[in-house]
């Protein structure tokens, strides 16, 4: 779709580009793919949940199995209290904006979640409920192969969001 | 008060939010100026009437009553357009097609996967283009998006529609990223 639509594209990337890809002064990119990955699984988006599952995945060491516990279990993954945190605020966002009360804030501040953090945790959540809807709201066609997942994945993690689709998904 | 600390607690809405982090708000401001603004063969008060309702559904007063009242800029129409759309337009002359792509606004609301083959052939049979229906699934997608945003956050917003007037003319004639 961003080379059926490149006027939407461009912003729609560069928003992605900034919020998960360009450098962040506490959090990790493997961290904020987390994020985006967990949303798009609460919001069962099998496309986004891959791809970003990849891309967390490539970002935190090659490590897939974080990206497994943590879809599967946010509460038992190995990953910091302030993540958790995080998560959990993100969970909220993707139910509704309103869903965030300040207990869920005060959680995340007593586990040292700055301001930006938050900021961030509530965007990127936002987002995907976005992309989510985007890609599977015109059924856009999602392969179902691991491996093509994992290529893209590690080239995202490597360029970011604003190079060229990888060469396999063109000439599907 | 928001539930961050912003830098500008005056602002409203998305607009103390677009302040406090201009990195990721110059491509929330891009993307709302293409789409809303945008050439499109969907006139941009049909569009943010899309917007408009998608907010009200998500229940995102700031957006909502913005958007409306861009809305009603650009379609001279008055404030009272704010509560019509709550209402689903009963008085206001909008055309078939754009209820048809009103109702996949809404199915996408829900969850992209609500958008059915038939939701799809009910606006192609009243014209609506591929162009058309993209877009309107995208608009629907972020407002999904920007109601989040602004209300995750907690951000203060004025109550009445009045206090919008203003706002929709700036959205409607100069643009979104511009003031």
């Amino acid at each position: 779709m961003f080379i059926y639509r490149p006027e939407t594209a461009a912003p729609l990337n560069a928003l992605v580009q900034a919020m998960l890809h360009n450098p962040h002064p506490t959090l990790s990119a493997g961290e904020r793919e987390l994020i985006a990955t967990y949303v798009s699984r609460l919001n069962t988006c099998f496309y986004c949940c891959n791809i970003h599952g990849a891309i967390a995945k490539h970002q935190l060491g090659n490590n897939g199995e974080i990206v497994e516990q943590v879809l599967a279990d946010p509460e038992t993954a190995p990953i910091s209290q302030k993540m958790r945190a995080l998560l959990k605020i993100a969970a909220k966002v993707q139910k509704g904006g309103k869903n965030v009360l300040p207990v869920d804030i005060e959680l995340a501040r007593s586990e040292g979640a700055t301001d930006l953090e938050i900021h961030d945790a509530v965007l990127i959540a936002a987002a995907f409920c976005m992309y989510n809807r985007y890609v599977d709201g015109l059924a856009t066609w999602q392969p179902d192969n691991p491996e093509l997942y994992d290529k893209m994945g590690e080239q995202r993690a490597r360029e970011g969001y604003l190079t060229p689709p990888f060469k396999a998904v063109i000439s599907h | 008060m928001a539930h961050i600390k912003l830098l500008n607690e005056e602002l409203p809405g998305i607009v103390g939010l677009l302040n406090y982090r201009p990195e990721t708000g110059k491509a929330l401001t891009d993307l709302a100026e293409v789409l809303l603004r945008g050439e499109s063969t969907l006139t941009s008060g049909e569009r943010e009437i899309i917007a408009a309702s998608v907010s009200y559904w998500n229940g995102c007063h700031f957006c909502h009553t913005s958007h409306a009242a861009a809305a009603a800029a650009h379609l001279k129409s008055g404030l009272g357009l704010i509560d019509d759309i709550k209402a689903g337009l009963p008085t206001t002359p909008v055309s078939d097609k754009l209820r048809e792509l009103l109702h996949i606004a809404h199915q996408v609301q829900r969850g992209g996967k609500n958008v059915t083959e038939e939701d799809i052939a009910a606006a192609r049979a009243q014209g609506a283009t591929d162009r058309e229906i993209h877009d309107t699934v995208l608009i629907a997608a972020a407002f999904c998006m920007y109601n989040r945003y602004v209300d995750g956050l907690g951000t203060w917003a004025p109550g009445p529609n009045e206090a919008y007037e203003a706002m929709g003319e700036r959205m409607a004639h100069v643009g979104y990223g511009k003031f």
